[in-house]
């Protein structure tokens, strides 16, 4: 670990060089060289130490539950919960048909209907003859507000790239009164099922296009969520990947899936969530669905959709919006 | 120019939204190269901020998990210095997914296989970040010392060959790299060692540390002043949502642990109040934007 100047370097660079490392003994203070001790000492002067009942309270009152007036629905026995319809209404058929016959009471969106998919108003009739009881997620905040982008919360040019491909064709193809209907969803709900009080939103409970990932969402930090969120359980979706976690606590968090794009498994079926009241609590499973996704590549073909998006649905694995995944998410995939 | 040297401004305060990414300056300010870009000036002389053990990690990891946090970044200096860096991970892990920032100069092939098995055992992400600051020794070289790219190359092809693929964190130091030809050029470079799905993150510059010395200090109108900044456009700071753990105590941010002034307390509950915005490179992180995560 020993650092060895570059070679072929004038004096003036030399030096510049020899001041990058002169450090032993001093410490860095903004752009200062101060002796260690001065630095430490100043360090050690700033900043807070409150008395160990401070800290307590401090800790508490941030874990502490949060006010909310969103009324309480149910309760019911069983119902079927999706996400990210992303326009598909060839699965969302198959999901109305599916619930049904496992005995759904009720029916849930968790929101993006729109995006990536074709024909956005054929979602729409849909919606009302299942009586889907609906939420907004980012893309109906984004229709219904006039919003330029989809804001999804994607980070990466690569990923806004396709993204904003989705949003301005369904942005074109979505009629006023759609939208407007859109923005008058809820931003969220609350529903018992048995026992036990569900928190159903998009993203998180914090924000409608946060990211909740299996593999970045910590036992320790969901508990905390719950916490907040005064709930038995917390429902979302935005991800595109479906997961549940039973807590220590008891408690439950299910990324209930989308049913507008496969899983990136190399499976063309795509995934939603029946949550049901059982004697030890609540029982939660995570649905396949399969459905006429050749027709639905067919359609997307003729509506001149990227070919990176139709590759997804006949394939099962995702070509675009990568970039978010987390490490362990996109070691798993196939691009 | 340090902070204790700044006329007071009046300056925005931002608030602790939630604390979802807590930082490790796990490496101490003690490198194995002296970038001249680099903003907490790092060096292998350089112990402003010493490594920290795992011992002194677990305590913070504790308090971290009460309050929920999210995930967890480590960096330096450079963390694999550090020489209970792997043991670190592996009790991280056990927590919430992280996150390294490392040169890549200690990543050998026996590291990176058990890092990979780190990885693959736990529940949560493992994720690298390894730094790049040119696509050709003519061009990284200068900035990140001699003979450093092939050796940052070789760091990165055996974290791939162990199915460990990082993301290639380039600073806006290396002229041109944010363009959409310099970007090819990186995903060229990377291509080329085999890595088919590249990951790149561009981070602009702050000019504090040894990047005075390079590319100069900020200018004084380039600070954030109560009423300028529109209300909410704070929440995207980073500060709204992190600290910064170093050994002695816990910072804002990854960006100013070389200001006392920025040190907010000794533990996480010391900490969850506002923090003024005062220095200059507040002011780079509004404007661009910038989150020193993934």
């Amino acid at each position: 670990m020993s650092y060895r100047p570059p070679k072929d370097l004038d004096e003036q660079e030399r030096q510049a060089r020899a001041k990058l490392t002169a450090h032993r003994g001093m410490a860095t203070w903004g752009e200062k060289l101060v002796p260690l001790a001065v630095f430490r000492q100043a360090a050690a002067r700033k900043g807070l130490k409150l008395p160990r009942e401070e800290r307590e309270s401090a800790v508490l009152a941030y874990t502490a539950g949060l006010d909310d007036p969103t009324p309480v629905e149910g309760p019911y026995s069983r119902i079927a919960v999706f996400g990210g319809v992303y326009s598909n209404h060839l699965a969302l058929l198959e999901l109305l048909e599916d619930a049904a016959r496992r005995g759904a009471e009720a029916v849930y969106c968790l929101g993006d209907l729109g995006a990536f998919g074709p024909n956005p108003e054929k979602v729409r009739p849909l919606l009302a003859q299942g009586e889907v009881l609906a939420i907004q997620g980012n893309y109906e905040e984004s229709l219904a507000s006039g919003r330029e982008d989809c804001n999804c919360g994607y980070t990466d040019p690569r990923d806004n790239h396709f993204a904003e491909i989705s949003y301005r064709y369904t942005e074109r193809n979505c009629s006023p009164d759609f939208k407007a209907w859109m923005g008058t969803l809820p931003r969220r709900r609350r529903v018992r099922v048995g026992e036990r009080e569900l928190l159903l939103v998009h993203g998180s409970p914090r924000r409608v296009n946060e990211f909740l990932f299996h593999s970045t969402a910590p036992v320790p930090f969901l508990e905390v969520l719950l916490d907040q969120s005064r709930c038995d359980g917390i429902l979302a979706t935005h991800t595109g990947l479906h997961w549940h976690r039973r807590l220590p606590s008891g408690r439950d968090v299910v990324n209930v899936g989308v049913i507008g794009r496969p899983a990136n498994d190399g499976q063309t079926h795509v995934w939603y969530s029946m949550l049901e009241a059982r004697e030890e609590g609540l029982g939660v499973e995570l649905v396949p669905l399969a459905y006429n996704h050749a027709g639905l590549a067919a359609e997307m073909r003729s509506e001149g959709l990227p070919e990176e998006f139709v590759e997804t649905i006949l394939t099962g694995w995702w070509t675009t919006c990568l970039e978010i995944l987390p490490a362990r998410e996109r070691a798993a995939s196939r691009f | 120019m340090s902070l204790a040297e700044i006329t007071p401004l009046s300056a925005p305060r931002v608030e602790l939204k939630s604390l979802d990414t807590l930082w490790f300056q796990v490496g101490g300010t003690v490198c194995n190269l002296a970038c001249t870009h680099c903003f907490v000036s790092c060096s292998p002389t350089n112990h402003t901020h010493e490594a920290m053990p795992l011992a002194e990690v677990r305590r913070y990891l504790d308090e971290a998990a009460r309050l929920g946090v999210r995930e967890y970044y480590f960096t330096g200096g450079e963390p694999f210095l550090n020489p209970e860096m792997e043991a670190i991970l592996a009790a991280t892990l056990e927590v919430g997914p992280a996150t390294v920032l490392t040169n890549g100069l200690l990543l050998d092939p026996a590291r990176c296989a058990r890092l990979e098995a780190l990885a693959d055992a736990a529940d949560y992400s493992l994720d690298f970040r390894v730094s790049l600051d040119g696509w050709d020794a003519a061009s990284n070289d200068p900035i990140r010392g001699e003979g450093t790219f092939e050796k940052i190359l070789a760091g990165i092809r055996n974290l791939h060959a162990a199915g460990l693929n990082p993301v290639i964190t380039v600073t806006e130091v290396c002229e041109g790299a944010a363009g959409d030809e310099g970007k090819e050029r990186f995903f060229t470079l990377l291509r080329s060692l085999g890595i088919g799905r590249p990951r790149l993150k561009i981070l602009p510059v702050f000019r504090i540390g040894a990047e005075t010395e390079r590319g100069g200090a900020y200018e004084s109108w380039q600070r954030l002043r109560e009423g300028e900044v529109a209300d909410g456009a704070l929440d995207h700071l980073q500060c709204s949502s992190c600290r910064m753990v170093t050994d002695q105590g816990v910072w804002v941010c990854p960006i100013l642990v070389n200001e006392p002034e920025a040190k907010m307390g000794e533990t996480l509950a010391d900490t969850l109040g506002d923090f003024p915005l005062e220095h200059p490179a507040c002011w780079t992180c509004h404007v661009y934007g910038v989150s020193c995560r993934t």
